[in-house]
């Protein structure tokens, strides 16, 4: 999994960043995705590829417990977003999804903006093409796992209920 | 060692004598709370797994508020769609307009909140029903839409907080000013993850409305829940608005919490957190004079008829300031009558605010108050990001019902005290 990193530092970006509330009478992801960060950056949508990165501070995704969150970024291309730590809800609506959010502390400090990056799942690794260094992230629990490898809850239930 | 209600709640649910904090656990859920902006996700991704029935419709609740009525074309479909899929599910419980508001106003004065329940829905100020000794939370569409097929949903048991609140509350404070001072003290994130579970004097002088408020917004401090274990106060409120049969659990004085906060309110000061974080909290007076154009009263945290008294109470006999407007949104149906019988709304619209049907509206800026570029607004609610009641270069400053009406009559942020 390689891509460029985002790089937005700042602490508790909440879902009203992420994608704001004036837009949730859609659930449709391509019309989320063009509207995703907007309040942050407008230019957010013009700088992703798919398969890039957000890397971020502490307590990512706080606020309210809309996935319209998770399907605006992934809809815009964001493959995985890395940061210290993530709001509740949101960690959860990505797992559930089979979206992938990173907790490595100190990555929005090491990591700078338009960085090449290579995410290593099995080994737990995040590789900083750029820079040359490697830096350990927080394995996800066992639970999150089988969610993730099911595709998502929704693919798990299914298969537990036949 | 004891457990806390938390715990005990928990472990009932998922059929085990005792839970561990940071254990997974599968739970029963009692209610679920469906509205209109995260609801049609998850019945699109029931169809889509082609999952034909509801878990159980009697325990489902569906109440659309966020852009109700409806605002444009699009939340019309999107209500229509969930009422179509209600019918053909036989779920009854419905409350749609006449009948609607606030979710979390609505569910416990209808009387789908007792203690001792598992209660979840697809909104973050869900944790407002622990304040009758409940387990509620906020999820997403997925996790709705997984407690819909199957009845349960997985829990990382949470470790609990304890805020003691001791002391004598001043006049021209409120709840509000508690649980935002709370939050100034320990940040946006710091409760992440855990029960914050209160108690103290203070809180039993509370009326169990005011106990909403503070339980309301324990998400903004990163809590998974907030909980307040029932009382006689509770009890009543509960056997005026419900006829189900229900547990009581309480903590036992030896649970473990992974930290205890004594916090005397005594002195305190009305309080105001500003631009653009719930925890930028400072007292009123260290505000200094910031004009306002819009003070709004409502939503969840406060639009319930207590919060409209205290409000009328100021503004009777005096009028809102030139270039400011007010805006009153009663946040359910039956409080917005019971302001009527009360003579209330007359005292609204005399001095000068206006008052529209309950919604949650301008709150989360969706619509009915929507700010323009370089507006302030002084606000009753519970979030004050950017951008969250309209323009990302709007500005909304978070207090009690009692400060944003002081506000309304002066023009800028005051001190409610003042008027009382
Ligand atoms: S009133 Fe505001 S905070 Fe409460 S549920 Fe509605 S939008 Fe959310």
């Amino acid at each position: 999994m390689k891509g460029i990193a985002h790089v937005y530092p700042k602490d508790h970006i909440n879902t009203d960043e992420i994608i704001p509330a004036r837009y949730l009478n859609s659930d449709q992801e391509a019309e989320l995705a063009r509207h995703a960060m907007e309040d942050l950056d407008i230019n957010f949508t013009q700088k992703v590829c798919p398969g890039d990165f957000i890397v971020s501070g502490d307590d990512f995704g706080c606020g309210s417990s809309r996935e319209h969150a998770v399907w605006a970024l992934r809809g815009a291309g964001i493959r995985a977003v890395i940061a210290n730590s993530f709001a509740r809800i949101f960690y959860r609506n990505c797992i559930n999804n089979g979206f992938l959010a990173i907790e490595c502390p100190g990555a929005a400090r090491k990591i700078n903006d338009g960085d090449r990056l290579e995410i290593d799942l099995v080994n737990g690794k995040i590789v900083n093409l750029t820079q040359k260094q490697a830096y350990a992230f927080q394995p996800f629990p066992e639970f999150a796992r089988e969610i993730i490898a099911a595709g998502g809850l929704m693919e798990k239930i299914k298969k537990e209920m036949v | 060692m004891g457990a806390t209600i938390t715990e005990k709640i928990l472990a009932a649910h998922c059929g085990r004598d005792k839970v561990k904090p940071g254990e997974l656990v599968n739970c029963e859920i009692d209610t679920i709370m469906c509205h209109d902006v995260t609801t049609t996700p998850a019945i699109e991704m029931l169809e889509k797994y082609q999952i034909p029935k509801v878990w159980d419709p009697e325990r489902v609740v569906i109440m659309p508020d966020h852009f109700v009525p409806n605002k444009d074309i699009q939340s019309a479909e999107m209500v229509a769609r969930i009422r179509r899929w209600a019918q053909a599910q036989g779920i009854r419980k419905f409350y749609d307009i006449g009948r609607h508001g606030v979710c979390h106003a609505l569910l416990p004065e209808q009387g789908f909140v007792t203690p001792g329940k598992t209660i979840v829905c697809g909104d973050s100020h869900t944790c407002t029903h622990g304040a009758l000794g409940a387990f509620a939370t906020g999820i997403g569409s997925t996790d709705l839409a997984a407690t819909l097929a199957t009845g349960k949903l997985w829990f990382k048991v949470p470790e609990s907080m304890l805020f003691v609140i001791s002391g004598r509350l001043p006049e021209g404070v409120y709840a509000k000013d508690i649980i935002l001072k709370i939050i100034g003290m320990i940040g946006v994130d710091g409760a992440l993850y855990r029960a914050m579970e209160f108690c103290g004097e203070v809180i039993d002088d509370l009326s169990v409305e005011g106990r909403m408020t503070i339980c309301n917004m324990a998400i903004e401090a990163g809590g998974k829940s907030g909980i307040i274990n029932p009382d006689d106060p509770t009890l009543e409120y509960v056997r005026a608005h419900s006829s189900e049969n229900f547990t009581v659990y309480h903590s036992d004085p030896d649970a473990v919490y992974s930290c205890a906060m004594e916090i005397d309110v005594s002195g305190m000061e009305p309080v105001v957190a500003v631009p653009h974080l719930p925890s930028n909290v400072k007292s009123v007076r260290q505000v200094g004079d910031v004009p306002i154009d819009q003070a709004y009263l409502g939503s969840c945290t406060n639009g319930r008829i207590e919060d409209l008294r205290v409000a009328a109470q100021i503004l009777k006999g005096r009028t809102v300031a030139a270039n400011t407007r007010m805006l009153v949104v009663p946040a359910t149906t039956e409080i917005w009558k019971q302001a009527n019988r009360e003579g209330l709304i007359d005292i609204f619209m005399e001095a000068g605010a206006t008052v529209s049907t309950p919604t949650c509206g301008a709150c989360l800026g969706g619509y009915m108050g929507i700010l323009a570029a370089g507006e302030r607004c002084i606000s009753s609610t519970n979030r004050n990001f950017v951008g969250r009641m309209g323009s990302p270069k709007s500005e909304v400053y978070l207090a009690s019902p009692a400060t944003v009406a002081a506000s309304a009559v002066a023009g800028k942020i005051s001190d409610p005290r003042q008027y009382l």
